[in-house]
């Protein structure tokens, strides 16, 4: 059994940064997401996700 | 783009998985407690209306069957992949490494974040019963959940010095020192349904979480024995 040490990434800053801006993208998109399912506003879209939102806890009416 | 393609396909494949189950999982338990609260719902406004209230217009909604079942299964499935994308996204940012006890571990912590904490002062409810106004709800919501993770953070997180350890106590607290926005007007549902439906509520979100961290981490691991720079984080350990 190996040790569990954690090896530093090889790659370079360049290879972090796109890590990174990735991630930020991801999350970014997550937002929206979970924005328009749980917290929209307009009336239709409120309805279509009407069981959802009470399903999964976020405030509804 | 290759970091950004390998991310969002351990997202969709795990958040549309995990979502799916969600649904079925709800469909068959949360969402029939859901119309019969819309039984009492409906009774108490056609009380209101006769006793010289006005009548909401909702505008448009889903008919019932399977046009309402199909945009609900939509919506889950698009709630699943927009979770995956936030949990696994920060776990992405982090740069730390994922594996099924990792993704086990990281599912928990969300659910901890998203559904406990929120529950302690908006619990999960059925239609047709009170509540405070919709806007202050989302803002309390959202900001619990924030400052659980940052919370969660400042205790376990990588790199906090051990004396600053302990101030997470006050982002745990705060929201609930705060208080959540207090309901006005009369529930027509009774305490049984609304019982039951938060506990199923918190039940089926706290299976999602744990399959959601679950298959993110068998994909991650997967995906990294093909391309071990996947996702330019961290290596996971060999076990």
């Amino acid at each position: 059994m190996q040790n569990s040490v954690a090896l530093p990434i090889t790659g370079t800053r360049a290879g972090a940064a796109a890590r990174v801006w990735s991630a930020v993208a991801v999350l970014l998109l997550g937002m929206s997401i979970i924005y328009v399912v749980g917290f929209s506003t307009i009336s239709k879209v409120h309805n279509a996700t009407h069981d959802n939102r009470h399903a999964n806890g976020f405030p509804c009416h | 783009m290759d970091r950004f393609r390998h991310m969002m396909t351990l997202v969709l494949l795990s958040g549309a998985a995990a979502g799916l189950v969600l649904f079925a999982v709800q469909h068959l338990t949360v969402v029939p407690l859901i119309q019969q609260a819309e039984v009492y719902e409906r009774a108490g406004e056609e009380a209101e209306v006769a006793s010289g209230g006005h009548h909401h217009d909702e505008g448009w909604q889903p008919a019932d069957g399977w046009e309402r079942t199909s945009f609900t299964a939509l919506a889950t499935l698009l709630t699943g992949i927009g979770f995956a994308a936030l949990l696994f996204g920060v776990v992405f940012l982090a740069g730390l490494p994922l594996d099924a006890r990792r993704g086990l571990l990281w599912g928990l912590t969300a659910f901890v974040c998203v559904d406990v904490a929120p529950t302690i002062g908006l619990p999960p409810q059925p239609p047709g019963v009170a509540v405070a106004e919709l806007y202050a709800r989302q803002i309390w919501w959202v900001g619990t959940v924030v400052a659980t993770a940052i919370a969660i953070w400042l205790f376990f997180g990588k790199g906090i010095p051990k004396l600053a350890r302990p101030l997470g106590i006050v982002p745990l607290i705060l929201p609930h020192l705060l208080g959540a926005p207090k309901a006005t007007g009369q529930n027509v549902v009774p305490a049984e349904i609304i019982h039951r439906f938060s506990a199923l509520s918190i039940a089926t979100t706290g299976m999602f979480w744990l399959l959601l961290g679950l298959l993110g981490g068998i994909l991650y691991q997967k995906m990294q024995a093909k391309d071990a720079d996947s996702f330019g984080t961290q290596p996971a350990p060999l076990q």
